[in-house]
């Protein structure tokens, strides 16, 4: 199990490597004059050329690399061109606001697809059906789409939440959980159809299963077969999908942020990516990578425990 | 024959028309599905023509003015004609979306095709894309790229369809892999065809309607996530899209929400007709592929059809063997019928009326070919029948209750308790995910009540009797840590853990190496004898029945054609089927013994 997690970790810093690598290099040379960019067209040429050197942009490209990337391993991903804030701290400041959206929708998503998937896998019939029909929708309305809804039915015409704005956690509890639930619930919507279509197919299928049958044979009761047995080993394709959802979630933060008006990742993106600011726009990608790359280890920790052939490897 | 798919995504049978569109046109939602995607496409082709106004004119007297003065949907916050905009925006936001499914297309499907058919670097290069595109978020990467190339639709839907090329690759890929080492492809190549025409035409064939499945669904996420950006304000003003309408009615929401209702109307619709009609074509599609399979899945699955027909059931007399086992009746099985629901309300009947009478402390063989109905009968006597199957008619009297009558409870609380079952194949038949200990004690804790220690215990002293020889460490060990051989001793220890009175071993050595199958026989014999169970062996092998049984019956065809003490079946088979099936013993290597004599002298 160690040495298996060993080099999940080391392939997960190879790909975050790899990925910063090919954006740095994308970002810079596609950029083209980005001091002239940051001044503007009035601006002379003298003071395009002390913009440049100031940013350091005047030297080679595998130079700037070289020094972008021994500062970002001791965490200092350098600074805003335009405000001068250190990036680091406007991704940190911000990361908790889109962290508590996810990690609470990835939450919901495990637990009402587990419940969901079951009760189609069991119910047949009709209840099947209908869970599958939704489930399709549930899939295919872009989460945005639905945060858009919820702010205009629940929160605008019955005023029942905090349509928009943040509340931290630290500042108050019961407020951070009014303010994170719409948002929250927008954005489990996909997640969670997409996680229960995955654990309905995989419960079916493993119910069908020979050792389900000599295990009823035992005299066990439906339940333990039902919930112990088949579920666990349907659970492990299912914690897949919810990796591969995680991922979605969190590009979906972005969006969902936006229609709520919550200060996180998406306020800093599409300030930065407006404006053309480099290094927030690095900083993020870099932030991103990290998240994806961790959860993805926790998955696979997850499949360890679940799995004795992957904990025994 | 079989054609490895891509996940979900069933492979159709080569030059196998499937008639997709026939089959979509006549499911409702698949219709309505269509319906709405060609009302679309054609405001898409024409929209921008048929516009009343300049989509961008902006009148600052008119501001949010409502439907009117030609205005059918009203103004938006600069005054700019809703309806308008709506027809442009519906021809960028599907042009640009089509744009993605072409680069994807282009790039996925050829690439996918190079690296099957003639393997190399690609399959690697693409399986790194693959990596990217999981380890970012999509939206991520438009935004960087947003920084680079500018506010464009256009350019962002071409980066989101390489971004999606993966998901075609790996479709084409894995069938390409497969296709290419098909007869039908080497018979081609033999021909002399060139390896374009190859992959034009037997390839393309089998990915076809799977990719045109994805296809949908990568148009639809390319207008989910085209729309998301498009809504964050970073788009290009004039260049009215969904996405950018239901952003200017999302800031006037508190004054005018209605202006939000189109566009979300437009998103809504095409991403859910798109998905629904990807649903309704991979149904289609597999409905086919089962189709396809249906008759190899009859073995193992659900049972075909076994047609009906009147025989009655010779019966030995007994004979001074199984004269002594002439007991209190344990099991009584009379007129059963077994049968499968159909979709179409029809019942598959596979057991056609069969008597089984087992004594307490008898041995009964059950023997027939595969698909005869034995194991259908045995599972009937568990309870235990495959999804659909049930008993239609008959009665299963255990120790004088009806099972077939009785509630589920009281099923349960027989099985395993005083029915007990040794399945055939034991690795499937033991749980991946959970120790062989607690398998075994978790039913010895429900059903003998048992605690923790004495279930512990008990099981330690069961794999101990069944001939393990390190039973700590077999408890402790998961199933994929032993043998075959070990796993059906642990199966039969768990059957035998509660004392049955009743033992239905389904051929529980065919899966065993031949020099294991003795070893099996004799402790199942030594078992039967200890707790003088009565034992239902189910085997297609006479051997086995010479070796074990008192009693033997014969089924063919869903019923019961002969049945007596196993020495008068063996002396003088009446029927040409039992004969038939004496006469294939001969050339079948079974457990190495003499038939007869071991069983004789018991």
């Amino acid at each position: 199990m160690l040495s298996f997690l060993g080099r999940r970790l080391g392939s997960g810093v190879v790909l975050v490597f790899a990925i910063t690598t090919l954006a740095y290099l994308l970002l810079y040379l596609g950029s083209g004059d980005i001091a002239r960019r940051i001044l503007g067209q009035t601006a002379s040429q003298e003071q395009v050329a002390a913009k440049a050197s100031e940013l350091g942009l005047d030297r080679p490209i595998w130079v700037q690399y070289a020094d972008w990337l021994s500062g970002a391993v001791t965490g200092d991903l350098g600074r805003s061109w335009f405000t001068g804030q250190l990036v680091i701290d406007g991704v940190t400041t911000r990361l908790g606001v889109t962290l508590s959206l996810v990690i609470g929708a990835t939450v919901i998503t495990a637990i009402v697809s587990a419940a969901l998937g079951v009760w189609a896998a069991l119910a047949g019939g009709w209840v099947d059906r209908t869970i599958q029909f939704l489930t399709v929708l549930g899939m295919a309305i872009p989460g945005f789409l639905i945060a858009v809804g919820l702010v205009l039915v629940l929160a605008i015409q019955l005023g029942w939440f905090n349509a928009t704005g943040y509340v931290g956690f630290t500042s108050s509890p019961p407020g951070w959980a009014r303010s994170v639930t719409l948002p929250v619930v927008a954005l489990a919507v996909g997640g969670a159809s997409a996680v229960t279509q995955q654990i309905r197919g995989a419960v079916v299928d493993e119910l069908e299963r020979d050792y389900v049958r000599t295990l009823r044979s035992r005299g066990l009761p439906a339940s333990s077969v039902v919930f112990k047995h088949a579920l666990r080993n349907a659970s492990g394709p299912a914690l897949a999908v919810l990796n591969v959802q995680f991922v979605g979630m969190l590009g979906g933060a972005v969006i969902v942020e936006q229609v709520f008006q919550m200060p996180g990742l998406g306020q800093l993106a599409v300030g930065a990516t407006t404006q053309g600011d480099i290094p927030i726009v690095m900083g993020l990608v870099v932030a991103t990578a990290i998240i994806v790359i961790l959860v993805n280890l926790l998955i696979d920790i997850a499949q360890g425990i679940i799995n004795p052939k992957v904990r025994l490897a | 024959m079989s054609i490895e798919a891509p996940p979900s995504l069933p492979a159709t049978q080569p030059g196998k028309k499937v008639g997709l569109l026939r089959q979509v046109l006549k499911n409702p939602v698949g219709l309505a599905s269509l319906l709405v995607l060609v009302g679309f496409g054609l405001i898409a082709l024409i929209g921008g023509l048929i516009a009343p106004f300049d989509p961008n004119a902006a009148d600052p007297y008119a501001v949010l003015a409502d439907p009117g003065d030609g205005s059918l949907l009203g103004r938006d916050n600069a005054g700019r004609d809703i309806l308008s905009r709506l027809l442009v925006a519906t021809q960028i936001s599907i042009g640009a979306a089509i744009v993605a499914l072409i680069t994807a297309l282009v790039i996925g499907v050829i690439g996918g095709l190079y690296a099957g058919y003639y393997k190399g670097w690609l399959d690697i290069t693409f399986s790194w894309l693959t990596g990217l595109t999981m380890a970012l978020p999509g939206i991520i990467v438009l935004l960087a790229a947003r920084a680079v190339v500018g506010p464009s639709v256009w350019w962002a839907m071409f980066i989101f369809g390489i971004l999606m090329s993966p998901s075609f690759f790996r479709l084409v890929y894995a069938s390409v892999s497969s296709v290419r080492e098909e007869l039908y492809v080497d018979a081609a190549r033999v021909a002399g065809l060139s390896d374009t025409r190859i992959i034009g035409r037997h390839i393309l064939g089998v990915v076809r309607a799977p990719i045109i499945i994805q296809s949908a669904m990568i148009l639809a996420i390319a207008i989910a996530i085209q729309s998301g950006l498009e809504f964050l304000g970073i788009g290009d003003s004039n260049t009215p899209t969904w996405g950018s309408m239901l952003k200017d009615g999302f800031d006037v929401m508190y004054r005018k929400p209605i202006n939000m209702l189109w566009p979300s109307v437009a998103i809504g619709l095409t991403t859910v007709a798109l998905a629904l009609l990807a649903n309704v074509m991979r149904d289609a599609l597999e409905r086919t592929a089962v189709r396809v399979r249906r008759p190899r899945r009859s073995r193992a699955g659900a049972p075909a059809e076994v047609p009906v027909r009147e025989v009655t059931t010779l019966t030995h007399e007994d004979d001074e063997r199984s004269a002594g086992r002439q007991g209190e009746v344990l099991l009584d099985v009379r007129d059963l019928h077994v049968g499968y629901d159909q979709p179409d309300g029809s019942i598959t009947r596979v057991v056609h009326g069969v008597d089984l009478t087992i004594r307490r402390g008898e041995v009964h063989g059950l023997i027939g070919e595969s698909g005869s109905g034995k194991s259908q009968t045995s599972f009937s006597v568990l309870g235990l029948l495959p999804t659909g199957g049930r008993v239609v008619s008959g009665s299963i009297h255990f120790e004088g209750t009806d099972l077939v009558t009785s509630s589920d409870r009281a099923r349960a609380a027989v099985r395993g308790k005083k029915i007990a079952y040794i399945p055939q194949e034991p690795m499937s038949n033991l749980d991946p995910s959970f120790t062989i200990g607690s398998q075994l004690t978790e039913p010895l804790r429900r059903t003998l009540a048992l605690d923790r220690k004495a279930a512990e215990a008990r099981a330690l002293e069961l794999l101990a009797r069944v001939g393990i020889p390190d039973p700590a460490r077999t408890f402790a060990a998961y199933p994929h840590q032993i043998s075959g051989g070990m796993a059906q001793r642990v199966l039969i220890a768990g059957a035998v853990s509660s004392d049955p009175d009743l033992l239905i071993a389904d051929e529980p050595t065919t899966a065993l190496d031949v020099t294991i199958q003795a070893e099996v026989l004799d402790l199942i014999r030594e078992l039967q004898e200890d707790g003088d169970m009565a034992v239902l062996l189910v085997t297609h092998n006479f051997g086995v029945v010479a070796d074990l049984c008192d009693r033997v019956s014969v089924m063919k065809d869903g019923l019961i054609v002969e049945t007596g003490p196993v020495r008068s079946i063996f002396s003088s088979p009446q029927h040409e089927y039992t004969r038939m099936l004496l006469d294939a013993m001969l050339d079948e290597d079974g457990p190495v013994r003499e038939p007869l004599t071991s069983g004789g002298q018991s």
